[in-house]
């Protein structure tokens, strides 16, 4: 069981970037009129922010990064830790929370890494920063995710091109010591690792020239093996079960149920499928915000772009209670029970 | 709940007019039939039945009379 409780450790500040290249779906053409509609009505995917091309997560992430510094008024050297979470790194190596590291400034005795985790990216982040400023002592962390989502699925697949988004999110939290604890539960079930996968490119399948062959699986499902494929089904059926399932385990550790929770933040995958877990769940729709139907699937950036586009208000000006959950490719899921008391939270960025 | 209100709420979610669709419908039949339809119905019947469909369950299926036979064998 991964479940813990961290200490002393306050969310200061949240922010968001996306593309400014929007896309609509209603102009996808690879699907009829009607389509589009049951697909939108389904998903909730309205429009996408996607990123032209050479514009990296780390781009976006740095912005957001940028942005919360000067507001909080931190001295990058006062960063002892940055971490990011992406599955959309600048390149194959070095990592890119290195790259990160020069470009903000930070100092060279700072601790960075990279994580490869998507969907739960952002929980899973949040989890280790807080328990490592815990155990370490450090001050003051810098925790940036997100993807660039649109470069690896095809336009050619219905089943990915019109759910995903891009976007990185940067969150600073600081070990103040404060008298109060945040908890997370951690799941993985690499059984399904197929269930979202780029199936080329690693060191399993080193990239080769039929790597880039594109090949049509069923009627609008066409793609390459750098592409992002994606079982819809196993993945739906394994996040209504799962995540009600761990929601329920994690508010009989922690105590805290819907009522204890201002907001239950979801990582957007889709409409229908988390609406099905907010019923189950037993959330109220009023606490569950979306920004799914303006920005798609954006990945490990999903939690803290709703928050930023749904909740900035509330987030600088009151304390609030909140339940996350991220969840999907891996599989990996995890949740969170955080607060957050009049945090920096800038307006959402658009490069 | 009853095959004929599993088959209402597909009508609805699937945005169909009522009766259109009936027990013997080979649900693969449906206009434009996709991933969509297989996530609605896997959805519906979670909520209304508290069963959970697979993929094989679905593959099993031709008429929406077997999915609620499916069902059913799988709620007892």
């Amino acid at each position: 069981m991964a479940y813990f409780a961290v200490r002393g450790i306050e969310l200061r500040a949240l922010s968001a970037a996306v593309p400014a290249n929007e896309e609509r779906n209603e102009h996808y053409t690879r699907l009829s009129h009607s389509e589009l509609k049951l697909l939108m009505k389904t998903t909730g995917v309205e429009k996408r922010r996607v990123a032209p091309k050479g514009m990296a997560t780390s781009d976006l992430c740095f912005e957001a990064a940028q942005k919360i510094l000067k507001e909080l008024e931190w001295h990058p050297s006062e960063v002892d830790l940055l971490i990011f979470i992406s599955q959309s790194r600048d390149y194959y190596l070095p990592s890119t929370s290195a790259i990160l590291q020069d470009r903000l400034g930070l100092s060279v005795s700072s601790m960075t890494f990279d994580i490869g985790l998507g969907c739960s990216g952002f929980v899973y982040g949040l989890s280790i920063a807080a328990s490592l400023l815990q155990s370490t002592g450090f001050k003051k962390a810098l925790v940036l995710s997100g993807d660039v989502s649109s470069a690896t699925c095809s336009y050619n697949d219905k089943s990915t091109y019109p759910l995903f988004g891009d976007g990185g999110v940067a969150c600073a939290l600081e070990n103040t010591g404060k008298d109060h604890s945040w908890h997370f539960d951690t799941y993985t079930d690499g059984s399904g690792h197929e269930s979202i996968i780029i199936p080329d490119g690693g060191i399993r399948n080193l990239l080769s020239e039929a790597s880039f062959e594109n090949k049509i699986y069923s009627e609008g499902i066409e793609r390459s093996r750098l592409n992002l494929a994606l079982n819809g089904i196993d993945i739906f059926n394994f996040s209504i079960s799962k995540i009600p399932q761990s929601i329920a385990h994690f508010e009989q550790l922690t105590g805290k149920n819907s009522r204890q929770h201002d907001y239950f933040i979801m990582h957007q995958a889709n409409m229908l499928m988390n609406e099905t877990i907010r019923k189950k769940t037993g959330f109220d729709a009023s606490q569950v915000p979306y920004s799914i139907r303006d920005f798609g699937n954006t990945s490990s950036a999903s939690i803290g772009l709703t928050m930023v586009t749904q909740l900035a208000d509330q987030l600088r000006s009151k304390k609030l209670n909140l339940l996350l959950s991220g969840f999907g490719v891996g599989l990996s899921w995890a949740n969170a029970s955080i607060t957050a008391d009049s945090i920096v939270c800038p307006d959402l960025i658009e490069l | 709940m009853e095959i004929k209100d599993l088959i209402e709420k597909l009508e609805t979610e699937f945005a169909l007019p009522a009766e259109t669709l009936k027990a013997e419908t080979d649900f693969r039949e449906i206009p434009e039939w996709g991933s969509m339809h297989a996530l609605i119905i896997i959805a519906v019947v979670d909520t209304e039945f508290g069963v959970s469909l697979n993929g094989e369950d679905l593959r099993k299926a031709s008429t929406l009379n077997d999915l609620y036979t499916i069902v059913k064998s799988k709620q007892n």
